[in-house]
């Protein structure tokens, strides 16, 4: 790379949404986008006509993609971009955006996530995820990602050390923090004790290392300080970010993520270091992925995860908030809102507007995110640090 | 005085189980991957260019984008991390949880998701099988190195087919091939043999020790004969788990030349329209069990034809593309169906063909090895292997040198 990357200037983030997630929905994406629209239409005081981008990410609204989900919401965008990405969407949809308005080819641009979950969408979704899974993963047992993070689990616990309390740790802290989010699905307060009594999904993946599917919707709004501030928006800055697909493809058993091939360059263009965070949202499918993340985001050495959960607290006024919503383990799993909600978290906290509670002083967010097992691994990663502007 | 076979204890009145097939789809690179592991292979795809071995099945190499072909490559792995599978949404393998699976780092380079066996464990050297599932796709399962295939261990034993305490029907047990298999099924434990001998009756088959062995029925049977098939089936007792289709009629001679249209007739009767009959008498009663299978022994003729026994060859033909046909129809049902190809056979059908040929007792060890390492595609002796190599090189080559 010869090129350092250009700061995001004249660029605003805000107006975070999430449409309240249900578990079961006999709703489509297309109704979920729709409540999603009309909820920032209140809060932002739009029109149709005011959204001139749009980046939509969605993996039940099929047959549409997000050419037919224009048409559908009544939008005529001159910026049009359709995420595939999941997990790593939020993160995704927020760089390309950024970039849209720095350069002028929309002023305003909406991302979304929308998802539904009727009684069989997650069955339905499963068997047709992808070649590879198809050829080379479902015939194996049909664990769906429970069996494939089950792998990158045991393999995480035997080389670093890592016990299941030390995932049971992270998995507490986040109920805990949904405890105060009258939107997370899951609130019941959740001990150790009972983390570790939970029955088995497949091993050493138990019942509290996995989301609940369910259906929702999250949006943000990418345009300038300009036209944020004439709105009356809280908006955050884009400090710096980063993205990675299919990065280390020849490590047998995926231990690392995209983060660590370029996390220095990383926090050198953000212009602040790890302790500069005052809150953290990573994507969380599974506590295993959140360790990796807490490691090659660099807070702590790799493979010295196990330490670092041990000496700190991740509730909202603990050392490093994590997941704040709840996360998706507590919060719920709206499929690709699932990989928007750490972007829309990770907003509300440093704009001061949390669902539950706030984060003391947050002006920093870095948020980071993992998206879609092609076959054995997640294949995109993406991180963004966010800083409130006052 | 014998022991009584073993009979499956079930309630007669219970709803009978249902039997569901691993999933199904694949792409047409793993399609072709399937086709070489039906042949008992393990194959990787190598780039032309590069020599890298890849896996999953890809349309390109990924280190140089140059073409792939499919290589016989060394099997031999480490396990690198395991998880038991206790919740599943597929249907078939809610049935059998849970499911332990694996990773392994192949020797060659790829790493692959596994079946593992119950006596491996993370760290362990494996030898990587390829092997047929219930949908009748390859899979790959770890097995401890050099290790025989182990029907202790339940999940393997859904890649096979057991032999023993099985009842077995023997479509023509009089010929050489026939009684051969019949004595090499009671070797292998097989629960009950159904051994049919097409009529008329004769007094040698009251004095042949293998139909008058404990564990062995005779049944008059003629597959060329619709009466005598449905009566012969209607005599089993009790659930049929395998049939091995042994009839055949090998006679010489070529198109316009030595051909005596009535044999070529029978051939095709037998060898063709037999099966036929014999497949729609007994796929529903297979269809039901847990590890049914059809085989069929058929010549290496098959596949090109001869100008010596065009006739014969010609009604082997028809019958091997009704068995695609009958093991895509199958499939759906979880029943195996299997193909042993033969060259020239130490018997009275060949008694003027010059060696090399196969003895029986070496087609009837074929045929079951088949079913236990759960092979689809064999061939018994080094004629029909022979046959089979050249043609898969290069098929034109080997259909002209076959009819010169």
């Amino acid at each position: 790379m010869r090129r350092t990357a250009a700061p995001y200037d004249g660029v605003a983030v805000c107006a975070p949404l999430t449409v309240p997630y249900t578990r079961f929905s006999s709703e489509t994406a297309h109704w979920w986008a729709g409540q999603a629209l009309r909820a920032l239409a209140q809060t932002a005081g739009l029109k149709p006509a005011d959204i001139d981008g749009f980046c939509f990410s969605s993996f039940s609204c099929g047959p549409d993609t997000a050419v037919g989900m224009v048409q559908h919401l009544g939008l005529s965008p001159r910026w049009l971009d359709h995420i595939p990405t999941g997990g790593a969407s939020g993160v995704m949809a927020l760089r390309r955006a950024a970039r849209a308005v720095q350069c002028g080819d929309a002023e305003l641009v909406v991302c979304m996530a929308a998802d539904t979950n009727q009684i069989d969408s997650f069955r339905h979704s499963l068997s047709a995820f992808s070649r590879f899974s198809q050829d080379a993963v479902y015939p194996y047992g049909f664990g769906g990602p429970n069996a494939t993070f089950a792998l990158i689990t045991d393999a995480y616990m035997r080389i670093y050390g890592v016990e299941r309390a030390d995932f049971g740790k992270l998995c507490v802290a986040q109920r805990a923090n949904a405890g105060s989010n009258p939107l997370a699905l899951q609130r019941k307060p959740l001990t150790l004790e009972a983390y570790m009594v939970a029955r088995p999904i497949a091993d050493p993946v138990h019942l509290f290392d996995c989301v609940m599917p369910c259906a929702g919707a999250e949006a943000f709004i990418v345009t300038t300080p300009e036209i944020a501030g004439e709105r009356g928006l809280a908006a955050a800055q884009v400090l710096a970010t980063t993205e990675r697909h299919n990065a280390f493809p020849d490590d047998p058993v995926q231990l690392r993520g995209g983060w660590a091939m370029e996390i220095d360059r990383f926090w050198q263009a953000a212009g602040i270091d790890p302790g500069d965070v005052d809150t953290l949202q990573v994507y969380d499918d599974y506590p295993v992925i959140v360790a990796m993340q807490i490691e090659d985001l660099g807070f702590c050495p790799k493979g010295e995860v196990a330490g670092f959960i041990r000496r700190t607290r991740f509730e909202i006024d603990g050392d490093l908030p994590l997941n704040t919503n709840g996360g998706q383990l507590s919060a719920g799993q709206a499929g690709a809102a699932g990989g928007f909600q750490n972007v829309t978290e990770g907003l509300r906290q440093i704009l001061r507007q949390p669902l539950g509670d706030q984060v003391p002083d947050a002006d920093i967010a870095l948020v980071s995110g993992f998206g879609l097992v092609n076959y054995d691994r997640g294949v995109c990663t993406g991180a963004v640090a966010l800083k409130a502007l006052r | 005085m014998t022991a009584p076979r073993p009979r499956e204890k079930r309630d007669p009145l219970a709803r009978k189980k249902a039997r569901h097939l691993s999933p199904a789809a694949r792409s047409r690179a793993m399609h072709a991957m399937s086709a070489r592991a039906a042949q008992g292979r393990f194959v990787l795809q190598i780039c032309d260019s590069c020599g890298e071995a890849t896996y999953p099945p890809r349309d390109v190499c990924p280190s140089c984008w140059g073409e792939l072909a499919w290589q016989d490559c060394d099997n031999g792995g480490i396990v690198l991390c395991e998880t038991v599978i206790r919740t599943s949404t597929d249907l078939y393998f809610r049935d059998h949880m849970p499911w332990r699976m694996g990773k392994v780092a192949l020797e060659v380079g790829p790493v692959a998701l596994v079946h593992l066996h119950h006596d491996l464990s993370v760290g362990q050297r494996a030898e990587v099988r390829l092997l047929l599932d219930r949908g009748g796709n390859a899979a790959m399962f770890a097995i401890p190195p050099n290790g025989d295939l182990d029907m202790s261990d339940p999940q393997l034993r859904e890649f096979l087919v057991p032999i023993e305490g099985r009842t077995i029907l023997v479509s023509d047990a009089r010929s050489a091939i026939g009684l051969a298999m019949v004595k090499a099924l009671c070797e292998a434990g097989a629960g009950l043999v159904v051994a049919g001998l097409a009529p008329p009756a004769r007094t040698a088959d009251t004095e042949q020790p293998a139909f008058i062995a404990p564990g062995v029925q005779t049944v008059p049977l003629d597959i060329t004969d619709q009466k005598s098939l449905s009566e012969a089936l209607s005599k089993i007792a009790g659930p049929l788990d395998i049939v091995i289709n042994t009839a055949r009629h090998p006679r010489d001679g070529g198109v316009s030349l030595d051909g005596n249209i009535v044999e070529q007739r029978h051939a095709f009767d037998v060898a063709a329209m037999g099966l036929m009959r014999l497949a729609q008498g007994v796929a529903p009663m297979l269809a039901g069990r847990p590890h049914g299978a059809f085989v069929d022994i058929l010549s290496i003729d098959a596949l090109v034809g001869s100008s010596q026994r065009a006739g014969f060859a010609a009604a082997e033909s028809a019958r091997l593309s009704l068995l695609q046909a009958f093991r895509h129809e199958m499939r759906e049902a979880g029943v195996r169906v299997l193909s042993i190809f033969t060259g020239p056979v130490e018997d009275e059908h060949h008694q003027s063909v010059p060696p090399p040929k196969v003895a029986p007792a070496r087609i009837a060890a074929a045929a079951i090895d088949a079913l236990q390492q759960g092979r689809e595609q064999s061939c018994a002796g080094e004629v029909a292997n022979d046959a089979m190599t050249r043609w898969l090189a290069d098929p034109a080559l080997y259909t002209r040198e076959r009819n010169l």
